[in-house]
């Protein structure tokens, strides 16, 4: 796993409850067997006025203008600040990995969806949730600052506005301590194998079928 | 004490207890599919790892395969090489059990976990697709999970996780003629919201949810996702056990009856606690019908759709109208007078033989409209695919105007060339209306089978209980 320690970077506004998996990166750049290369197709639909297909040159496919990452004053943001139920839908972690590839480190929303919360974390990407009243307070701040950054500790678990407040979040013990340290999860679980083994002999004296 | 259902899978399956509340939780069946998997293979081969229990994986090629002849394979090279690499990876990691994209029972993932019996109650099944929910309809605990954790599933048999909190969904009473489990979790969806399921994991159960069909559970508990939950779950009842019985994948003789004894345990204990109950009256759902871009935007036929100008949540009132912009609708349009282009019957979520008999019940006789462009059933496997033949509902359908499909995913998100174009409104009978999810600018109407058979004979949306 990646490591997450600290990091302090520019935000750009998400400002749209609900934002799906096939918004973040739609279907045809799933059949891509890499994990690499899904940065540039970031957000496609919204992002290009014309359609984008796997193996085009994207430098070349005109900009939506009215999109928001494509704005001037959030040009190399690295912190997404989203509303609530992002990232609903498809389990495609090809979605964090194009929010990653395409530069963002951390994402702050009232709330995730599951899956894609759990898929963040995977890929050394932060998945921050705050109460929606602070969200709503870091939306208008942000609208209301231009080259508004945000710096973030994860192991003091708080979000700043650099010499302004300050916002305390949670994040389960495990995945924090796998971020700090960029653990190997897997090599992790595999310390238990004598566990898994033992786990496997009594099950499938109660449960022989599952084991056929 | 009286646990629930998920308590029960959940304690069956702790192999390890974290002191952060973490647990490592024990996988029984794997699903593998071509989009999700070949970064876990890959990751497995950079770390020389192993997959644990290669008899856990059930594997098929569902998302990428063309539903039009397969003589000449699939003509998208990129998609052509995804499906190739699980071939390649099936052969490499010696998986015993994987239907191939000619072999006769091929078909969706989640359609063919329970119809090989490879899905059976008591177990945790996951995938690499947010749609695992379907096969808790089999009291079993499914859930969604990314690639990383496809390839911790392959290298440990295991999974970290945290116990959801418990959400009991109680549909009680009957439903009306031509309502179905579609037009049930769309209700439900529309009550509790998109994110209203989101961090639980949903037990369905009431009178209205014993009374469906094996099939209909599926339905459910398919679009538990679609409610925010990554797992949706039905108790065990004679039905579960009756549809099991000889599968190829279930156990047989005596090994049955022994393992039915246990399944008949798995339902939640009288007095079982839950942290939230949501209870719906089965009796005044309606056929449903979506309107906007997310599934929770649902109304029943004889609605309109909404005006923003009426929610004063300011954050609602944007989402309906970007939806509407998105969708061409405008406001207050009764949803009878919205006419389609194309109509998509098939997805994991209404592929099924049942789903394929209701429909042909109402195209029976009768032909498409004239503005309908394409009308399009795509089976859940080629095992739904044969036995609709014999059947002879092909027949219905093809005399109708319908055109009769390769199994696959299709059109439920249009990764081979089965798509909708910019503008194109269709009556779908899958589970995501998002933006572009069937094609870029194409726009998606949710439904029931029947519902979608009454749209492609009216050429629009139309009460199915007025043609019944
Ligand atoms: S039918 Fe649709 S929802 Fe179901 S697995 Fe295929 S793509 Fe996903």
């Amino acid at each position: 796993m990646k490591v997450f320690r600290s990091h302090t970077g520019l935000v750009a506004p998400m400002d749209r409850a609900n934002v799906d998996t096939d918004a973040i990166i739609p279907k045809q750049f799933l059949k891509s067997i890499k994990r690499s290369g899904f940065g540039q197709n970031l957000f496609d639909e919204w992002r290009y006025m014309d359609h984008g297909e796997p193996g085009v040159d994207n430098t070349r496919r005109p900009l939506n203008p009215n999109f928001v990452l494509n704005q001037a004053r959030y040009l190399g943001a690295t912190v997404l600040l989203a509303r609530k139920n992002f990232g609903c839908g498809s389990s495609r972690e090809h979605a964090p990995w194009a929010l990653q590839q395409f530069g963002f480190k951390v994402i702050v929303a009232p709330s995730f969806a599951d899956i894609f919360f759990n898929n963040c974390f995977k890929n050394g990407l932060l998945p921050i949730v705050l109460a929606e009243p602070e969200v709503n307070q870091l939306f208008d701040t942000l609208f209301a600052t231009p080259g508004l950054k945000l710096h973030i500790d994860l192991a003091r678990q708080v979000v700043e506005v650099p010499g302004a407040e300050s916002y305390r979040f949670e994040v389960e013990e495990h995945r924090k301590q796998s971020l700090l340290n960029g653990w190997d999860e897997i090599g992790l679980s595999l310390l238990q194998a004598d566990k898994i083994r033992a786990y496997e002999v009594a099950r499938q004296i109660k449960e022989p079928w599952i084991f056929s | 004490m009286a646990q629930s259902l998920y308590d029960k899978l959940w304690d069956a399956h702790r192999v390890h207890d974290e002191a952060d509340g973490t647990a490592l939780i024990y996988i029984d069946r794997h699903l593998v599919h071509e989009v999700t998997s070949p970064q876990a293979f890959e990751g497995l081969e950079i770390n020389g790892r192993k997959l644990w229990r290669i008899n856990s994986i059930v594997a098929t090629a569902d998302h990428n395969v063309p539903t039009t002849s397969r003589k000449e394979g699939i003509a998208d090279a990129i998609s052509r090489l995804q499906v190739e690499t699980l071939d390649a990876n099936i052969k490499k990691f010696g998986v015993p059990v994987y239907f191939g994209m000619n072999d006769a029972r091929q078909g969706i993932v989640h359609v063919i976990g329970p119809e090989q019996g490879a899905t059976l109650p008591g177990m945790t099944v996951v995938c690499g697709d947010s749609h695992t929910s379907t096969h808790g309809a089999f009291a079993a605990l499914a859930f969604g999970i990314g690639t990383s954790e496809v390839e911790h599933v392959m290298a440990t048999q295991c999974l970290v996780a945290k116990k959801s909190k418990s959400l009991l969904i109680r549909v009680e009473g009957q439903v009306g003629c031509g309502v179905t489990a579609k037009d049930i979790v769309l209700a439900i969806i529309g009550k509790i919201g998109t994110a209203g399921g989101t961090g639980y994991a949903i037990e369905f159960a009431g009178s209205a949810v014993r009374a469906l069909s094996m099939e209909g559970r599926m339905t459910v508990c398919n679009m538990a996702i679609e409610a925010g939950a990554r797992a949706g779950m039905v108790a065990a009842d004679e039905k579960t056990i009756a549809y099991l019985r000889g599968r190829p994948h279930a156990p047989q003789g005596t090994m049955f009856e022994q393992a039915a004894y246990y399944w008949r345990t798995l339902k939640s204990d009288d007095g079982a606690i839950f942290d939230r109950v949501v209870e719906l009256d089965a009796r005044i759902i309606e056929p449903q019908v979506t309107w906007g871009t997310s599934p929770e935007m649902v109304v029943s036929i004889d609605g309109n759709v909404p005006e923003p100008n009426k929610e004063s949540d300011p954050v609602k009132r944007e989402a309906m109208e970007r939806a509407l912009q998105y969708m061409g609708l405008n406001p207050g349009t009764p949803m009878a007078q919205i006419k389609i282009d194309k109509v998509f019957i098939g997805s994991c979520t209404n592929s099924r033989i049942e789903d394929l008999r209701a429909a042909a019940g109402v195209v029976k006789g009768r032909h498409i409209a004239a503005n309908v462009k394409l009308a399009m059933v795509v089976p859940g496997s080629g095992l739904v695919k044969r036995q609709a033949e014999s059947e002879g509902l092909d027949k219905i359908f093809l005399a109708a105007g319908f055109e009769w499909r390769e199994p696959g995913c299709s059109m439920c998100l249009g990764m081979n060339d089965d798509r909708l174009s910019p503008g194109e409104r269709c009556a779908s009978t899958s589970n995501r209306n998002f933006e572009g999810r069937q094609g870029a600018g194409g726009r998606t109407h949710l439904l029931s089978p029947e519902m979608a058979a009454a749209a492609a004979i009216a050429g629009r949306f139309a009460d199915v209980r007025q043609i019944l």
